[in-house]
């Protein structure tokens, strides 16, 4: 028991990063609006979520330019979507042995 | 026992934020039942201007067709009447659409809505293209069943990014398209059947499913 706690990954205990990576592994590539749209949380709190997921290369960021306004996009790595996966194994082993 | 009811929490949150992050929930049924009326108005204007005379026609010969009809004519009728069955139609869709995503308090303009459109227009596009160009070649009478099939396909590829029950509503479409090619000269009948009556039934039972 207190194993599968160990084992759960610390980036994604936080519920908003979580949350992002929920969304990102079913999404190809979306933009930093959409991303707050369906989060529900203020741009500051999801930029510094987003840092913390790309330092750990659980997302890779694309800027580009249309035309002249700037568009940010996210999209989840092999490395992030991997750990996603993993994630809710854990969580689900955790919930079953609680059963 | 916290962490087992936290973590049960947090799978129910993933799993709602990945459907609700990918499809767009939002399409009306009064959307698919108004315009399943309007496409029975459009189908019965079409009968009036010519359904009664393709029954006459020798379809073995179709030199008698354009012998006996000024093809020009036709098809300018009929594009007219297509086009204001097609704008209506999707004027009154909009509307009932976009007024259910007010009443959930949710943005017009989202991230679902346009890949659901993006992936239910490209195949009406071509389609659309498709339709006028063998019209001006002189096979209009295919026009109408053509119309459904592509709209079929169009339906059951943008199935995939909203409520899966238009998966079904596709393939009775491409299905009807299919007959409608075979028996040509019931063609608008078809087209009848497939953009109103199927329509009108979908959006009934989707808005005693979802809405009411």
């Amino acid at each position: 028991m207190k194993n599968i706690l160990n084992n759960l990954d610390k980036v994604l205990e936080s519920r908003i990063r979580l949350g992002i990576m929920s969304i990102l592994v079913v999404n190809e590539g979306i933009d930093f609006n959409a991303l707050k749209d369906f989060l529900e949380i203020t741009d500051g709190n999801l930029a510094s979520h987003l840092t913390v997921l790309e330092k750990n290369e659980y997302i890779l960021i694309t800027k580009r330019f249309f035309g002249k306004k700037p568009n940010t996009s996210y999209q989840a790595t092999e490395k992030g979507t991997a750990a996603f996966k993993q994630h809710l194994d854990n969580l689900e082993t955790l919930i079953k042995n609680h059963k | 026992m916290e962490t087992g009811n936290e973590q049960l929490k947090s799978l129910s949150d993933i799993r709602n934020i990945m459907e609700r992050s990918s499809r767009f929930f939002s399409l009306s049924g009064l959307s698919g039942i108004s315009a399943g009326i309007i496409a029975l108005i459009g189908a019965t204007v079409a009968f009036i201007i010519f359904g009664h005379n393709l029954r006459s026609i020798d379809w073995g010969n179709y030199n008698s067709f354009y012998n006996q009809y000024n093809l020009g004519r036709m098809i300018m009728l009929m594009f007219a009447d297509g086009f204001f069955t097609l704008l209506l139609a999707l004027t009154t869709g909009i509307y009932f659409t976009t007024r259910r995503i007010r009443k959930k308090g949710l943005p017009i303009w989202n991230h679902t809505i346009k890949r659901f459109l993006s992936n239910l227009f490209f195949p009406l596009l071509i389609g659309g293209v498709f339709c006028i160009i063998i019209s001006l070649k002189g096979l209009i009478f295919l026009a109408a069943p053509i119309t459904l099939i592509f709209y079929g396909l169009a339906l059951y590829n943008a199935s995939k990014f909203t409520l899966n029950e238009i998966r079904y509503l596709g393939i009775i479409q491409t299905v009807l398209g299919i007959i409608g090619c075979i028996w040509v000269e019931y063609g608008i009948i078809f087209w009848a059947l497939g953009f109103g009556l199927a329509h009108i039934i979908y959006g009934i039972l989707m808005y005693f499913k979802y809405e009411r």
